[in-house]
């Protein structure tokens, strides 16, 4: 009997189970994607909305600035006239409207609320530099010194670039450690692991059918939301080295594999096997850094995630995929995880057990 | 004979419970051999160890001339398992599941369609097993034990959580698996079951083999009565008392029992009196077997 057709038919009825399986596609093809749509749109195009300025009578100052712009004021700024003060300043108390403005003389006053201190301060820091260079203006001279910005990342280092990586290593963990634990309780509840010993096809060969399969789906996975990320909406752009992200995604599936086998092997009915998946899976999906980049996180998270193997494929994933870095990069990753793909299949083979008994 | 299965001095304890407690039987090929006994007789215990699932404490066993245990291939692939519980693959078709367990002993996936039509199921084939209904489910799997045309096959109560008419139905392939020469053990609570289908039953109660041998011979040695009844009126209870032959004569108001050793006499006499209306005759069954053997009625 060949080994290699009792793979072959394993993997097929398995691939066939999934597939049929529409709660299962929804979990891990549909769910991820839906968040990456959401993350990549809300982020992807943040913009500060504009500050809005009530200008009260004539502020000179203002109107020569707004006259004279060049486009830049125009996208931070939007300048409405008002006729009545009184009506003004109550819309500024009340969050309709940042700042009122007017001007009486030489003096351009501001009145603004302290409720929100972010549009507060950049209203106030507007209104500054409008009348610092007006008064520079009338002075006649050019200016001796110019202020030049650059941001530091990389122009195509936006939210799609984090969000494609870690939202995609969310959705293997959470199909891997399912997958696995699942199969397995589902297997010994209903008697196929006893069918399957009582059969004269090798063990390995039926659990190398299901970790072939669960490859195969991540595979899946990967291309779909590389695929969808890259829609000029979501605009992904791929780093050099992305693919070593797939050997990276097969080190990732083989770690949540193992992960789901310990679950499975441990748990004694489905109901328990799929509450403590999602005890690890969500709290590793925050603290593995895939809904948040990690550097802005408080120093005991980042401390924590380091015990969270998503960690370390987001990680990977994210520096071949999102940060353009060499292959290399995700090497350290890959060690971690086929360390802990081999650690969880040993606990994994010491709880195992055939029947429900 | 060739012995298919020897099984010697089999124990086998689960902490303070001794499941199995000296059990020997043998089992002959062709032979459509029979375990019977309530839930936790050990039934299901010695089957697991015949099958090789577990292992002894104590005690031989052979099949087909080997040791199930540990782990055979050689001897698996002539062996032929139907568990208790439908062990199926989720949201695979009937031939799909045939085709996956065929595979396991490397038959070509053509064989699913042959053995569909082999239990009747010709038409579900592109049904999930989901969909079938618990007979259709139970002949499936039967199907899935027979893919590989093995010598030997392990029946776990097949007819368990059937109705009346899957059973019967399902009666007649397994006489029909018998009847093409392969050796057959299977394991009923249903003592009805036993008597119809097994050339010989061995009848256990706590871990032990209380009774071994065929159901006619088992039922004729209890020397049991055996029980006409009639409806109630057809004949006077103390008529009835004194027909000859009668041991006794028991009237519940709904009908008239007669219990006796010579059943042909007193039908005679009572054919002679016009009172064989809606006439039952009972012989005794394995369940007086079980009742006389410990003393308690047999309760699956």
């Amino acid at each position: 009997m060949s080994t290699f057709a009792s793979f072959k038919s394993l993997a097929r009825a398995m691939f066939l189970g999934f597939s049929r399986d529409r709660g299962a596609l929804f979990f891990t093809i549909l769910f991820p994607l839906m968040f990456l749509a959401i993350f990549g749109g809300v982020f992807g195009h943040q913009t500060t909305s504009k500050v809005k300025v009530l200008e009260v009578g004539r502020a000179a100052v203002l109107d020569q600035a707004v006259a004279h712009d060049s486009g830049g004021l125009g996208k931070v700024m939007k300048v409405t006239r008002a006729s009545d003060r009184a009506a003004a300043l109550r819309k500024v108390e009340k969050g309709d409207a940042d700042a009122v403005v007017e001007q009486r003389g030489g003096e351009l006053v501001v009145h603004y609320s302290a409720a929100d201190q972010v549009k507060a301060g950049t209203v106030r820091g507007l209104m500054d530099s409008l009348v610092q260079s007006a008064n520079q203006a009338a002075s006649g001279k050019p200016p001796a010194y110019k202020l030049a910005t650059q941001q530091v990342e990389d122009d195509s280092l936006k939210a799609i670039q984090f969000f494609t990586p870690s939202l995609l290593g969310w959705a293997l963990a959470s199909a891997g450690v399912f997958g696995a634990s699942q199969t397995l309780v589902t297997w010994r509840t209903k008697g196929i692991l006893r069918r399957l010993q009582l059969s004269p096809a090798p063990i390995p060969t039926v659990f190398a059918a299901r970790v072939a399969v669960s490859l195969a789906v991540a595979l899946a996975q990967f291309a779909l939301f590389v695929l969808v990320a890259q829609l000029p909406m979501f605009g992904l752009r791929l780093g050099h080295a992305w693919w070593m992200a797939v050997p990276m995604v097969m080190a990732g599936v083989l770690a949540f594999l193992s992960i789901g086998m310990v679950i499975g092997a441990w748990a004694k009915t489905q109901e328990t096997a799929q509450a403590v998946t999602q005890l690890i899976v969500l709290p590793m999906a925050f603290l593995g850094g895939s809904f948040f980049p990690l550097d802005a996180a408080p120093s005991w998270m980042k401390a924590l995630s380091y015990i969270f193997p998503l960690r370390y494929l987001n990680e990977g994933m994210l520096n071949v995929m999102g940060r353009g870095l060499g292959p290399a990069s995700a090497l350290p990753q890959i060690g971690v995880l086929l360390g802990v793909a081999v650690v969880g299949a040993l606990i994994a083979t010491r709880l195992f057990r055939w029947d429900a008994a | 004979m060739t012995q298919t299965i020897e099984v010697a001095g089999l124990r086998k304890r689960y902490g303070d419970v001794q499941a199995v407690d000296g059990v020997t039987f043998a089992v002959e090929e062709g032979e459509f051999f029979g375990i019977l006994g309530p839930n936790g007789a050990g039934k299901t215990t010695t089957l697991e160890i015949v099958e090789g699932l577990r292992e002894a404490d104590e005690g031989e066993v052979s099949v087909l001339g080997r040791s199930p245990w540990p782990r055979n291939p050689g001897l698996l692939s002539r062996v032929g398992v139907q568990l208790q519980a439908s062990s199926f693959f989720e949201r695979l078709t009937a031939r799909e599941q045939l085709q996956t367990f065929g595979s396991l002993y490397g038959v070509p996936a053509a064989k699913a369609d042959t053995m569909l039509e082999a239990v009747g199921l010709a038409d579900k084939a592109d049904v999930r097993v989901e969909k079938l209904s618990g007979g259709q489910a139970q002949r499936l799997s039967i199907a899935c034990a027979l893919v590989h045309d093995p010598e030997l096959v392990f029946l776990d109560e097949p007819t368990a959580a059937l109705d009346p008419q899957a059973r019967r139905n399902l009666w007649d392939i397994l006489r029909e698996i018998n009847t093409e020469g392969r050796t057959i053990v299977l394991t009923t609570h249903h003592m009805d079951e036993a008597e119809v289908l097994c050339d010989r039953v061995a009848i256990m109660d706590a871990g032990r083999v209380l009774r071994l041998g065929p159901p006619a011979v088992l039922v004729r040695g209890l020397d049991a009565p055996a029980r006409i009844s009639v409806a109630s009126g057809v004949l006077g209870l103390e008529d009835a008392r004194l027909l000859p032959g009668a041991d006794g004569a028991d009237d519940d108001g709904v009908s008239l029992t007669i219990s006796t050793r010579d059943p042909s006499a007193v039908v005679a006499a009572m054919a002679g009196r016009d009172a064989l209306d809606g006439v039952q005759i009972r012989g005794a069954t394995l369940e007086d077997v079980f009742l006389d053997l410990t003393g308690r009625e047999f309760r699956p």
